[in-house]
């Protein structure tokens, strides 16, 4: 029975979280690494994009709200999604049209795109907090809970709860639709092998029939459609704030680089490996050691290996330890 | 067919094409030939648009096509290949000759998502088409390898095939023979006379094997430092003076190559 509770305290402080987190990473490494591997420069505006589409998705949730659109249970940012999608789209091409393409028609270093898109980080960051402020905004509605605490010991008996809340449910099943189709699209379409090939080789991309100018359209729109996704997903999760969105940035890359970066199965992995490091060693593990161990041994602390304020940390020395030892990540990307 | 006027190539100080001027007749096969660091390739990259050129024009079938992006010289019917062969290596060799045909139904996301009987039956074509490429270039066997996995001689033979796929007027082989067996170099060989004897191809050849260019090149070009010393058959490349000394300047070695 207490190893039971201890599993059942673990699976709700730590696996269950860890999943859902690690979902929203994977979803924004995976535009991380589309960009790095086809436009060849680690885009520095991504956090902010994402603020930016998430904020998109409020205004229209907000809006829905007032006019009496629900979805029922499930939260009406659902349904704001596709046309948070659409804007974000519209304001990435424009990105691109305006800033990005005059770069790559001079063919600049990449170092040089990092710093344009250093740019358009804080422009995005200033956009962000011009219309809907720094401050907390909260847009979930709907059921909170798929199953509550109280029913799940009431149905178990059990001491420890297992809660699962609903934005948790609907985070892990929309991130497998979400990369199930991205990899659908990647490996069997025209359109996606041909953004596998510019990634692959980009000379003889260029010397195919492939339409360079396409390929990063294409690109651009399903970075809009992962980041506002994957931005969405957090904001139900947790709450939104652009400065938290602008601080994600560090997480992505370290699961980006983690899993290496061009890589999309890397950035899916990488996601996970950093989502579950930062959940477990900044979880106290008091409650799991004193099911688990001899009452002689029940531990004093809180056994929390780092407070949640250190959380990037995490990211950062994972970073670290991959740039040092295994540059290419875990899957073979590009070396850094 | 093409008509290379005055071209300037500058890498900072280093002149790499410093002024050549030369004509590749349409249906020739032209050899092009000169010492390590002569510019064969710098002036290859120039006219397939890799680089920008410095100065000077390009211009095929009269057109001007200097400065144009690799692609747009693609949908003209120029193309090249690499001196060390290039593939998507992640895909296999029937799905790298199926990526070479511009302007696909599939390209576009509407067709992505409803077009899909239409692409179906393009990718059907054309997957007929690659395996009749693969056949022509004895490598049937390859077609669903990993192209990344499959030998430099193949490669090669793969890059050529990639010029099949399309109706390509003129195609630039860079070093096509390098580090490629004796067999497979007879194969390559063969392929290129027969498709500039049945399909009209124009072939510009870099090769330091002379053998090999003697064989299926009439004219030759010669080039050194940057310029253009010479152009005819080899046998009358082989006895001027300025080419044997072009060589000579790079090593005694070299002259036993030429003569």
């Amino acid at each position: 029975m207490d190893l039971l509770n201890a599993f059942v305290a673990l699976a709700n402080f730590v696996l269950i979280p860890g999943l859902a987190y690690g979902s929203q990473l994977a979803l924004g490494a995976l535009g991380v690494t589309l960009v790095y591997g086809i436009l060849r420069f680690s885009n520095f505006a991504h956090g902010d994009t994402m603020a930016f589409g998430t904020m998109a998705v409020i205004l229209i949730t907000w809006w829905f709200q007032s006019i009496g659109i629900h979805l029922g249970p499930l939260p009406t940012a659902l349904l704001a999604l596709p046309f948070g999608i659409a804007i974000t789209a519209a304001v990435m091409i424009f990105t691109d049209r305006t800033v990005y393409r005059f770069y790559r028609k001079k063919k600049s270093d990449p170092v040089i795109l990092v710093m344009v898109s250093l740019g358009v980080m804080f422009i995005m960051n200033g956009v962000v907090r011009f219309i809907i402020g720094p401050d907390d905004q909260s847009f979930a509605d709907g059921e909170r809970f798929l199953i509550s605490a109280r029913t799940f010991k009431q149905m178990t008996g059990l001491q420890e709860a297992l809660a699962i809340r609903t934005s948790t449910a609907i985070t892990v099943v929309t991130a497998v639709l979400v990369v199930a189709v991205l990899f659908w699209f990647l490996n069997k379409t025209r359109t996606g092998k041909s953004m596998r090939a510019f990634s692959d080789n980009e000379d003889l991309a260029l010397l195919s029939g492939i339409n360079p100018e396409r390929v990063v359209i294409v690109t651009w729109l399903i970075v809009a459609a992962l980041t506002t996704i994957a931005g969405t997903l957090y904001g139900l999760d947790k709450s939104f704030k652009p400065f938290t969105y602008f601080q994600l940035l560090l997480p992505f890359f370290a699961a980006a680089i983690v899993g290496g970066l061009g890589n999309p199965v890397g950035a899916i992995a990488g996601g996970f490996v950093i989502a579950f490091s930062e959940v477990t060693v900044t979880y106290a593990w008091k409650k799991v050691a004193t099911y688990t161990l001899p009452e002689s041994m029940a531990p004093d602390g809180l056994l929390q290996l780092l407070s949640t304020d250190y959380k990037f940390a995490v990211s950062f020395g994972i970073l670290l330890i991959v740039l040092l030892f295994k540059p290419t990540g875990l899957f073979q990307g590009k070396s850094v | 067919m093409i008509v290379v006027d005055d071209l300037h190539k500058h890498f900072g100080g280093f002149h790499a094409v410093d002024g050549a001027s030369l004509e590749i007749r349409k249906g020739s096969i032209t050899g092009l030939i000169g010492p390590n660091g002569a510019g064969k390739t710098t002036l290859f990259n120039v006219i397939a648009g890799v680089h920008k050129q410095t100065s000077g024009r390009v211009l095929m079938d009269g057109e001007d096509i200097t400065g144009l992006e690799p692609h747009e010289l693609f949908h003209n019917g120029l193309l090249r290949t690499f001196q060390i062969a290039h593939e998507f290596s992640s895909m296999s060799c029937r799905e790298n000759l199926m990526m070479v045909p511009a302007g696909q139904a599939g390209e576009t996301l509407w067709n992505t998502w409803f077009g899909r009987k239409r692409i179906a039956d393009e990718e059907r074509a054309l997957r007929a088409k690659a395996d009749e490429v693969l056949e022509f270039l004895t490598i049937s066997h390859l077609a669903d390898h990993k192209a990344g996995q499959i030998s430099g001689g193949q490669k090669k033979l793969l890059e050529l095939g990639r010029t099949m796929m399309v109706d390509a007027k003129i195609v630039f082989l860079d070093e096509v023979g390098a580090g490629v067996n004796r067999t497979l170099l007879n194969t390559i060989a063969d392929a290129i006379v027969r498709l500039n004897k049945e399909r009209g191809y124009t072939f510009v050849v870099i090769e330091h094997d002379m053998d090999f260019i003697g064989r299926i090149c009439d004219p030759v070009i010669c080039m050194a430092e940057g310029k253009v010393l010479a152009e005819g058959t080899l046998a009358e490349i082989k006895a001027n003076e300025q080419v044997i000394e072009a060589y000579l300047g790079t090593g005694l070695k070299n002259k036993d190559k030429i003569a």
